[in-house]
């Protein structure tokens, strides 16, 4: 069950880190900026210069369960978060195109992939379940939380599914990128209760956003 | 096994306490009268059936979310109910063979699977109505007329009737030429609204323009009133039967207006739930406080024609237990308590008698309990006047 919301009111709930620093800029340009520094803060809800909107600001792979459950009308999420939630009853309407990067397979670089079942690191678990269903190849998948390029090196796994950047990292360990599974980007989410009910609030921030962003 | 493995409950699977176990019997009782009065006749329909009849043209979802088990006298597949409205569609179709409309209502536990979302539950107590036989706007009207006064009933202020018509996206991916794993795609794409996904998958895929334009403005169109007039201008080249749809969405959409004027009326013509099993229009209630429809239904013409006799059909349904839970009524249980240690006493035993006819709650005290009557949510007792009578007084509930 989700919070009673004021019908009025829009809760946005921004995603914390690296894509933080490139949301705030868009929203300041479709004119919505709040009203203390969110970096120098412990506050964890703060109002914005409309006294309608207020913004959250959560780790990124909290951003659509809080927009799903409906604890948030709106949020601002990486498309690599989205699928591997699953994002049932989500919309994304807006493509942010920040942050943008890749969603790949690694492995070490010059070794062929072994035949039969074989082992992906991942924290992209439903994510590589899917994607190797499809290549129809069989795997057993380890879930680990991050740095993902030691689990071939160590013999911990065959293959790496992870977000590609600049591919630097990859090099420097000596693996290589393999295949592409999805081009990433940062999606503008909205909850499916918000948009049926307050789109008259929203439409307006989507259409805002959308002529920051181009 | 630890004491912990005797008392869990699976994942989505409630028992409900006092006092909302009675909110929800009596709002079912409410709702079942008030289906009633609109003159919808109650069914029981089993709660497992064989799995052919159950998953009739519902596509993969429902297959999905029924628990299935082997029925030990056949050997076949039964499955355990998760959803309502194909049984009652059986029971239309071939156990009443009704001629001309037939209304019914029910009320049910269904067993799913799978949560419909994150926090939803796996045994939801569904509670709807269908009206069979009419494929007219009368009887779409209707329905969502039934639904509203249902949520009325329920105590719902603030009514948001979102609604859409299958028939619309199914005319125009008919003309799109698209393979099934190409549909399936832009289909995701969608039902997520994701913009940017669609305007992409419709370039590559479509070749034809004038779709490939339809699809991409179809997608985003969703709002308020003025919905269905851009959508007249945006899908003027589609196929009649898009245009039929649109009239037909104006013209219930201002029976409803005029009939329910409290209730905000939105379209979303790119609404794709259930979409293997509509046919027509398809409509969501929501109410504020909760981000997922609350009640949901639409037509569904095909359904019967499995079972030997295909007859036209609308209706909706919603969760009881989560009408009951958002839109509840903090009644306060009140109730007579009758003290212990006089079960012989005729006059207590028909003063108690007469209260209970009147439907008063009356609880009998245990010799020597010591939970005080408060705790056993009375509010007031039955004391023993001189004269020999019993007399109800409220309980001072300052000791």
């Amino acid at each position: 069950m989700s919070q009673s919301q004021e019908p009025q009111q829009l809760i946005i709930a921004l995603s914390k880190g690296r894509i933080l620093d490139e949301t705030l800029p868009l929203f300041e340009q479709a004119g919505i900026y709040p009203l203390e520094d969110v970096r120098k803060s412990r506050k964890l809800i703060f109002d914005t210069n409309l006294d309608h909107v207020k913004l959250i600001i959560i780790r990124a792979t909290d951003v659509p369960t809080y927009v799903e459950l409906g604890a948030a009308d709106m949020g601002v999420s990486g498309k690599d978060v989205l699928m591997e939630h699953g994002a049932k009853g989500i919309y994304e309407p807006l493509d942010l195109n920040i942050a943008r990067c890749r969603l790949m397979t690694a492995g070490m670089k010059g070794q062929e992939r072994p035949d039969g079942r074989i082992r992906v690191a991942t924290k992209f678990i439903n994510v590589a379940k899917r994607y190797y269903a499809e290549q129809g190849v069989q795997v057993d998948l380890i879930k680990l939380y991050g740095g993902m390029e030691l689990a071939p090196i160590m013999d911990l796994a065959d293959e790496i599914v992870d977000i590609v950047d600049t591919g630097n990292t990859l090099k420097a360990n000596g693996l290589e990128a393999r295949e592409d599974i999805a081009h990433i980007s940062t999606r503008l989410v909205v909850s499916q209760g918000a948009m049926k009910m307050k789109h008259q609030l929203i439409q307006p921030i989507i259409e805002q956003l959308r002529s920051a962003v181009s | 096994m630890t004491i912990a493995d005797r008392w869990l409950l699976p994942d989505g699977m409630e028992e409900v306490l006092p006092p909302q176990a009675r909110q929800i019997e009596e709002l079912r009782r409410e709702l079942l009268d008030l289906f009633h009065t609109w003159g919808y006749d109650l069914v029981f329909p089993p709660p497992a059936e064989y799995l052919e009849s159950l998953l009739t043209g519902s596509g993969n979802d429902l297959d999905l979310q029924t628990f299935k088990v082997t029925d030990q006298m056949t050997g076949r597949m039964m499955g355990i109910a998760a959803d309502i409205t194909p049984q009652v569609a059986r029971m239309d179709a071939h156990s009443m063979k009704r001629q001309g409309p037939a209304r019914f209502c029910y009320c049910a536990n269904v067993l799913r699977t799978k949560a419909g979302s994150m926090l939803g539950s796996r045994s939801p107590m569904q509670v709807g109505a269908e009206l069979f036989g009419d494929d007219g706007l009368e009887s779409d009207t209707e329905i969502l007329g039934l639904m509203i006064s249902a949520l009325a009933t329920a105590g719902a202020g603030k009514v948001y009737l979102d609604m859409g018509h299958v028939g619309i996206y199914r005319a125009l991916i008919r003309e799109a030429d698209l393979t099934a794993d190409q549909e399936k795609t832009l289909f995701d794409a969608i039902l997520h609204k994701a913009y940017g996904e669609i305007d992409q998958i419709v370039a590559r895929d479509i070749a034809n323009e004038s779709v490939r334009g339809m699809i991409s403005r179809l997608a985003r169109l969703n709002g308020g009133a003025d919905i269905l007039a851009q959508a007249q201008v945006e899908l003027a080249d589609a196929p009649a039967s898009v245009k039929e749809a649109l009239n037909s969405l104006e013209q219930i959409a201002n029976v409803i207006k005029n009939q329910y004027p409290n209730v905000e009326i939105n379209f979303d013509l790119a609404e794709l739930r259930g979409y293997n099993y509509h046919t027509g229009m398809v409509f969501a209630a929501y109410i504020p406080g909760y981000s997922h429809a609350v009640a949901q239904g639409g037509r569904y013409d095909e359904t019967g024609k499995v079972f030997g006799r295909a007859r036209p059909a609308t209706g909706f349904s919603a969760d009881l237990k989560i009408l009951a839970k958002l839109l509840q009524k903090n009644d306060p249980v009140s109730g007579v308590f009758a003290p212990a240690g006089y079960s012989d006493d005729q006059e207590l035993l028909s003063t108690i008698r007469a209260l209970r006819s009147e439907g008063t709650r009356v609880v009998n005290g245990l010799p020597d309990q010591d939970v005080s009557a408060l705790e056993m949510g009375c509010d007031s007792e039955l004391v023993l006047k001189e004269d020999g009578q019993w007399v109800v007084e409220p309980i001072n509930r300052i000791f």
